[in-house]
């Protein structure tokens, strides 16, 4: 019995160790830091509210706080849909197994290029001169090309949506194809219809795999700042972005406040969305 | 072959000091073996416009060892100079940066009785004065944070006193980029970047110590306020200035923001932008795709800047003399010639001359008509003959300049403002 305890905590060592460096240490150190005072070009030990402060007495923090929450939300309910849509294709009208996984591995073919790559093509394509603006002239749509295609929080949406709608799409897909193709018989038999099967067989079945999905797009949209930084041309900001002009500017300790404030938001919202699904149960 | 380009480059420095004795003092014994020379790597970072792989190869060439680039964006290389001084030997930083990072202690001063040509570098870097009846602009000009007491040396001082923070190489006077093709009218004021006719075309750099500069020549160009000294603003003047813009950019004045000078190329020649705070090498960029792009002279003058090599403090023995080597080539001439083709001025303009055509010299220096074709470094045509530079001769343009690049007193409330501004 002892000895078995003693092999239990030896075989949990090595991650809890890994955890324990590269999770728990850093994340103490922003903390710390995120009291500390900075000059032009160093920072220094101290306890000072002074961060906090000038964080939390700024409307343009709240502004800033409300705009990531705000590409949060509208990212996850088009990924969503998408997602959803995507999986439920696969997963229930491809019949054949290797169709499936061929389509699947389709999916992520575009995933295999720099994220990067993949979001700053959407610029030349959708700029003033772009050939969206371009093609919608000649084909008589339009009279002046449409500014808010660049540079706006629809440019960068929709580069949120086309880079992270893949992480919505493999968890759902994951948890359908484990769905008992019985169960949709037995709703089928008792009469249910379509809409009727999705909303009460499938939907309930599928909710862990949304939930991990949503954690997925949330915590990245959230902790995001390259892409509102090239999409938006700077022109509009979330938390991500509040943190890279600090650091930047050396500011560290202000950064440091700023990321724990963030990471404190996104753990709450975590959390709640936890308490509607038991995500181990359903695993 | 390293010793003989080393001959080479003696003799020819030995010329132009005007005696072999002045270029003994001034180059004390060649301090290396050639073959070992080989073996040394000097890495330096700075920003794109001076880190050019042909000055690299160039190096290999003519000194024989080798030459790492890094180019990054200003606050990068802020951040890299003050927070990781094991990461370079050489710092091609500008001025106001030399004032924010010098007190971290990463960098050491520089002998210049070891500096060749330390007599020709231009006065705006030693004395401050452009020429004797000059006035000295506001903000931050590089003779107040040139010099410091020795090699180790804290503090800045205001005289020559034989310890160079950074060997000057390059500077230039800064003004609004402009595409008078979709303009269609003259552009004569700092003002015209707020005025609301361009409206979703304009653009300004997001890069602190430099943006505020221009917001504040727009700020009195527009007779909103006259600043005593813009290169020292008060609390008060940056909330004013920076209140100015954010309203600017909440009634979408700005298209976007850029922090590198690529991204302002890419918004200049997509047509994105018409109007914009620019740098000299965009415009060079943007006009050799053959796009119409003019480096607009205004009436209020220009904002300046100035850059130059810093030693990291940690070089010493044989690359640190091998670092002294390559700053008495760098100002040699052949790299100076080379920006001064792209727009920049060279910090030791009698020696760039000679590695540049006649022709070349009259119109990036001297403002006189062009007889042939301007080609920039790498060959592509930038103006035809009869056509004369922007702005005009070298002491119309830098005799205009009114404020240099700062770091102010108030530069940590300034910072915060700034991105508050960003995210606003």
């Amino acid at each position: 019995m002892r000895n078995n305890s003693v092999i239990g905590w030896l075989l949990a060592a090595p991650l809890s160790l890994v955890l324990l460096v590269f999770l728990v240490l850093p994340i103490a150190m922003i903390f710390v830091v995120s009291f500390w005072g900075a000059t032009e070009w160093s920072i220094y030990p101290a306890i000072l509210l002074d961060n906090y402060e000038f964080l939390l007495t700024s409307d343009v923090t709240y502004r800033v706080f409300f705009n990531t929450f705000k590409y949060a939300a509208i990212t996850w309910a088009f990924t969503l849909l998408i997602g959803f849509a995507v999986a439920y294709y696969l997963a229930f009208h491809i019949r054949s197994l290797t169709w499936q996984i061929a389509l699947f591995l389709l999916c992520t073919i575009p995933f295999l290029t720099s994220n990067i790559i993949r979001m700053i093509s959407w610029i030349p394509f959708l700029g003033r001169n772009g050939i969206a603006n371009s093609t919608l002239i000649s084909m008589g749509v339009i009279d002046e090309p449409l500014e808010w295609l660049l540079f706006s929080d629809f440019s960068v949406i929709l580069a949120f949506v086309h880079l992270y709608t893949l992480f919505m799409v493999v968890p759902i897909f994951n948890t359908m194809m484990r769905i008992d193709k019985s169960l949709i018989e037995a709703a089928a038999d008792s009469g249910a219809t379509g809409w009727q099967t999705l909303r009460h067989v499938i939907i309930p079945l599928t909710k862990s795999g949304i939930m991990i999905g949503t954690i997925f797009v949330v915590a990245l949209v959230m902790g995001d700042f390259i892409t509102v930084r090239f999409m938006s041309g700077s022109q509009s900001a979330n938390m991500g972005r509040l943190i890279q002009n600090d650091i930047a500017l050396l500011q560290y300790p202000s950064a440091s406040a700023t990321a724990v404030i963030l990471l404190i938001t996104v753990l709450l919202l975590i959390g709640t969305l936890l308490r509607f699904v038991d995500i181990r149960k359903e695993l | 072959m390293t010793t003989i380009s080393k001959v080479r480059y003696s003799r020819r420095a030995m010329l132009k000091a005007g005696g072999a004795a002045v270029a003994a003092a001034a180059l004390p014994a060649p301090m290396v073996w050639g073959q070992e020379t080989k073996n040394i790597t000097l890495r330096q970072f700075g920003t794109g416009v001076s880190n050019l792989n042909d000055v690299a190869l160039k190096v290999k060439e003519d000194l024989g060892f080798n030459l790492e680039m890094t180019a990054l964006d200003t606050d990068s290389v802020t951040q890299r100079a003050a927070t990781q001084p094991n990461s370079f030997d050489i710092a091609d930083i500008e001025y106001f940066i030399c004032k924010k990072v010098w007190a971290a202690g990463n960098l050491q001063a520089m002998d210049t009785s070891k500096i060749a040509q330390y007599d020709n570098i231009a006065g705006t870097f030693r004395s401050g004065l452009l020429t004797p009846e000059s006035t000295i602009a506001q903000g931050t000009a590089p003779h107040t944070v040139g010099f410091t007491t020795g090699v180790d040396g804290t503090e800045f001082v205001q005289e020559e006193s034989g310890w160079m923070t950074l060997i000057p190489t390059i500077y230039n006077a800064d003004t609004l980029g402009i595409r008078p093709d979709l303009i269609g009218r003259p552009i004569n004021n700092w003002s015209e970047l707020l005025n609301p006719e361009f409206k979703g075309k304009a653009s300004i750099l997001d890069i602190s110590s430099i943006g505020i500069m221009d917001m504040a020549l727009v700020v009195e160009s527009m007779g909103e306020y006259t600043y005593p000294d813009k290169g020292n603003m008060t609390k008060e003047e940056i909330d004013l200035t920076l209140g100015i813009f954010t309203e600017a950019k909440k009634n979408g004045q700005f298209r976007a923001f850029w922090k590198s000078f690529d991204e302002s190329v890419n918004l200049m020649a997509s047509g994105e932008v018409v109007i914009q705070s620019m740098w000299s090498p965009a415009i060079t960029a943007v006009r050799s795709q053959g796009i119409p792009c003019v480096y607009q002279p205004l009436e209020e003058g220009y904002r300046s800047w100035g850059g130059g090599l810093g030693l990291s403090a940690s070089l010493s023995g044989m690359e640190l003399d091998a670092a002294y080597e390559y700053i008495n080539w760098y100002l040699s001439g052949w790299v100076g010639g080379y920006l001064m083709r792209q727009g920049y001025y060279s910090a030791v303009p009698t020696t760039s001359k000679e590695f540049m055509s006649e022709d070349e010299w009259g119109y990036w220096y001297e403002g006189k008509e062009s007889k042939g074709d301007i080609v920039s470094p790498t060959g592509a045509k930038l103006a035809g003959p009869g056509e004369v530079r922007d702005g005009g001769s070298f002491l119309d343009r830098m005799g205009s300049v009114v404020c240099w690049n700062s770091v102010m007193d108030e530069n940590q409330y300034m910072v915060r403002k700034w991105n508050e501004f960003i995210a606003a």
